[in-house]
């Protein structure tokens, strides 16, 4: 297998294959009753584009409302209603499935030389329920004017004349299909893994994938519970999370972040993995502590579990579980912190490549440092309190979920898009993009740390003047970021049709997916293949290709 | 389903099993480890839905226990009672289901499933009597509550969470009976044998959570 790779490397034009899974029945229905996983993946891929379009939209409407002070586009009401399409959206329709369910479908099988996930049918079941959950979600926001935020604080949102049934029910209906999703994953890797691939011969994006499939399986069924809890209490008022009635708005805040804390690594775990994969390939570099990248993994989708209470530190906690939740979130600090040394580590007298997704693995250090330090700087019970429900917390978790998992996910979508479509993009458009990304990243919400400190809360309408100047900065970056993405969307549309045919290699890169065609044939490899070599495995003797500098490894 | 049509008799009595799915192929092993690992996942996932409520239950326990005395001896022990027997011994009847499908009988596994079935059934008209029972005595949840037997504060707490609870549990019973009568179908065709019965035992495991789960709620609802 590697020497047909390397040799389509050297030698020659690479020549697209002519049998692979995308024109392997070309029907629509052969697309939409798929179970091939390569197949889902890409369904996965476009609804995911739609909704990332849809929570940009709403994006872009919220920073034009808050150009000025007062009103300037939209009404109160519909501006509430715009964060909470807009959260809900990006979290649940975006971020959840964007990583495992996109990349983690089309290249976990072929990572670990499967032919396919260890059960397809329900991969296609949960690729429909997430539809099927994304159309009910957004129709309910839509028709019935949720306002309440992604968050569904009970007892507003059990009390607002605005429809918050539907959401709740699309909410659930989602939880089913990441549920099937991290459960087939789970099976997968412990079942199908191809002779001689040991645990720690995995590919990490697979122990990513591995830890973040955990947190889907036993995270999810709480929020599922907790949405139908409020639905019930909101159609039936059972008076559950309500006070007046004996019931505990608290206990809500604790059983919506036991889920919605471990989200976030559902989210930016497998943007690790992605980066782990990247920044081996791109600094021809062995990866530096495997073991370590793989087991913090774990780790941090453990710690994750009790680190919910941070949520409710102003919200009536006692100071002793308050102190216990900020250490135990600190923790996360810890095994996140072993991740960056390492990467770093790799990159340290790597051979590297100045590509488009090496840009996006820097901006990912950079966001994922900066917002993990803020993260940590919130997890100070003190300063919580001072920065609580303010732009901080806003620009915080933005840097952290989205700067690093959207990071992630681009650095990983051009780093694959020859081996999902077999074909180049233009590489200096796709700097260009880059460039405008990160530099539009940092100018949306580094304004919005200063704008927290200096105390203007979230979710507001109208704001005083002297807060002016660093909104209209947010806005100005949050334009560089949508002409950033719009960018790709061209470049990338072009290349799907129009790019030089890639070869099955044309990162020079070891991972184990690169040794088949690209794009692949439908069983993923033409030959059972064999592993000789470990994942990221740079040493030149150990396979030989003169095309590539590599990094020498001692 | 799949291609059943397809499949034949074997002298033993029942259908040959199906083919090893194309991408376990040559490993059957590791394909019947998958589907019973990937039903064990599920089945955590269920226990993670019920624990929620169950931290609801130990909240307003804590925060009205006269209220929740109260309630608990308005519950007839004697249908809960009941009930749990019927559950337990349907459980007992399903493993056996399982052990004559594990041993290519077929039939005998159908009739130990109908059995089950029944008793699942059971379960269920018990507990609408107990439901009526409590509609007529508005011993309701939140604003529908109008029980006057309870007289300290928190009363309608406990409705809440006996209702959901039980509500969730009687849903998941309902799940469990279409499972069993789906694989009790597939008996009567005679698809299982030695090699081939992950359906009933999936199905049984999940049998056997839905009593677990009522398990815990008979203690902590009716007799604690």
């Amino acid at each position: 297998m590697s020497s047909s790779a390397s040799s389509a490397a050297a030698g020659g034009p690479a020549v697209f294959p002519e049998h692979h899974y995308l024109n392997n029945g070309t029907t629509v229905r052969s697309w939409l009753l798929t179970l091939d996983h390569k197949r889902i993946a890409l369904l996965y891929l476009s609804v995911v584009m739609v909704s990332f379009l849809l929570g940009g939209i709403f994006a872009m409407v919220i920073r034009l409302e808050l150009l000025t002070p007062g009103p300037t586009i939209i009404e109160a009401l519909t501006y509430n209603r715009m964060f909470t399409l807009h959260g809900v959206v990006m979290i649940f329709l975006f971020m959840i499935p964007a990583i495992p369910a996109v990349f983690g479908n089309f290249f976990l099988p072929i990572m670990i030389g499967a032919k396919d996930v260890a059960f397809p049918r329900w991969n296609l079941v949960s690729f429909y329920l997430y539809f099927a959950g994304a159309v009910l979600a957004l129709w309910g926001m839509l028709n019935g004017g949720t306002d309440t935020g992604w968050t569904f604080y009970t007892p507003y949102s059990t009390t607002t004349a605005q429809g918050v049934l539907p959401v709740l029910l699309g909410v659930f209906v989602i939880g089913f299909s990441s549920i099937l999703t991290g459960l087939n994953f789970i099976v997968t890797i412990h079942t199908l893994r191809a002779p001689g691939i040991t645990w720690f011969k995995l590919p990490l994006f697979i122990w990513a994938l591995y830890g973040t499939a955990i947190i889907q399986v036993l995270a999810t069924p709480v929020i599922g519970l907790v949405a139908m809890l409020v639905a019930a209490e909101s159609a039936f008022g059972f008076g559950f999370f309500d006070p007046a009635r004996g019931g505990d708005p608290v206990l809500f805040q604790h059983l919506f972040w036991f889920y919605s804390h471990p989200a976030v690594y559902i989210m930016v775990l497998p943007a690790m993995g992605v980066i782990s994969e990247t920044i081996s390939a791109y600094s021809r570099k062995n990866i530096f502590g495997y073991s370590m990248i793989a087991a913090s993994s774990l780790g941090i989708a453990f710690v994750g579990f009790f680190a919910w209470g941070h949520h409710l530190f102003t919200s009536g906690q006692s100071a002793f579980d308050a102190g216990a939740f900020a250490v135990i979130s600190m923790l996360v600090g810890v095994f996140t912190a072993i991740k960056v040394f390492n990467w770093v580590g790799t990159l340290y007298k790597g051979a590297i490549a100045f590509t488009a997704p090496y840009a996006y693995i820097c901006g990912f250090l950079f966001f994922l440092v900066f917002g993990g330090m803020t993260g940590i700087a919130l997890a100070t019970v003190s300063l919580d309190i001072h920065w609580q429900d303010t732009y901080f917390v806003v620009a915080h978790f933005h840097f952290i979920m989205v700067g690093a998992v959207i990071m992630g996910f681009l650095a990983g979508l051009h780093y694959w898009f020859p081996k999902m479509f077999g074909r180049t993009y233009h590489e200096g458009w796709a700097l260009v993009s880059a460039a405008l990304i990160v530099l539009g990243f940092n100018a949306t919400f580094i304004p919005q740390f200063l704008l927290g400190n200096a105390g203007m809360p979230r979710r507001y309408y109208e704001y005083p003047e002297r807060f002016q100047a660093l909104n209209v900065a947010s806005t100005a970056g949050s334009s560089l970021l949508a002409i950033g993405f719009i960018i790709i969307a061209i470049y990338l549309g072009f290349a799907l049709k129009y790019g030089p045919v890639a070869g099955p290699n044309p990162w020079g890169s070891r991972g184990y997916e690169w040794m088949t065609p690209s794009p692949p044939p439908t069983e993923n490899f033409d030959v059972t293949p064999t592993f000789a070599h470990p994942p990221h495995d740079y040493t030149e003797d150990a396979v030989g290709d003169p095309d590539f500098a590599h990094a020498r490894t001692t | 389903m799949e291609a059943t049509s397809a499949r034949v008799m074997t002298a033993e009595g029942y259908l040959a099993p199906p083919p090893t799915p194309h991408h376990y192929e040559g490993n059957p092993a590791a394909h019947k480890h998958a589907v019973r690992f990937g039903m064990w996942l599920f089945l955590a996932t269920e226990i993670l839905l019920f624990a929620g409520l169950f931290v609801g239950y130990a909240v307003f326990r804590t925060d009205f226990p006269e209220a929740f005395d109260q309630a608990a001896r308005h519950l007839s022990l004697f249908l809960g009672t009941t009930n749990t027997l019927l559950l337990l011994t349907s459980s007992l009847t399903v493993a056996l289901a399982h052990h004559n499908a594990e041993h290519g009988k077929n039939r005998n596994a159908f009739w130990l499933l109908l059995v089950s079935i029944a008793m699942g059934g059971g379960f269920l008209c018990i507990k609408a009597i107990e439901y009526t029972e409590k509609f007529r005595e508005g011993a309701l949840p939140g604003r529908f509550f109008a029980f006057s037997e309870i007289t300290a504060p928190g009363g309608p707490m406990f409705y809440v969470v006996y209702f959901f609870a039980t509500g969730l549990h009687a849903l998941h019973v309902i799940v469990g009976m279409s499972l069993l009568t789906w694989v009790a179908i597939r008996c009567w065709h005679k698809e299982f044998s030695p090699t081939h019965y992950a359906p009933v035992e999936n199905a049984g495991l999940y049998w056997h959570l839905v009593d677990l789960v009522w398990i815990f709620l008979y203690p902590l609802l009716y007799l604690v």
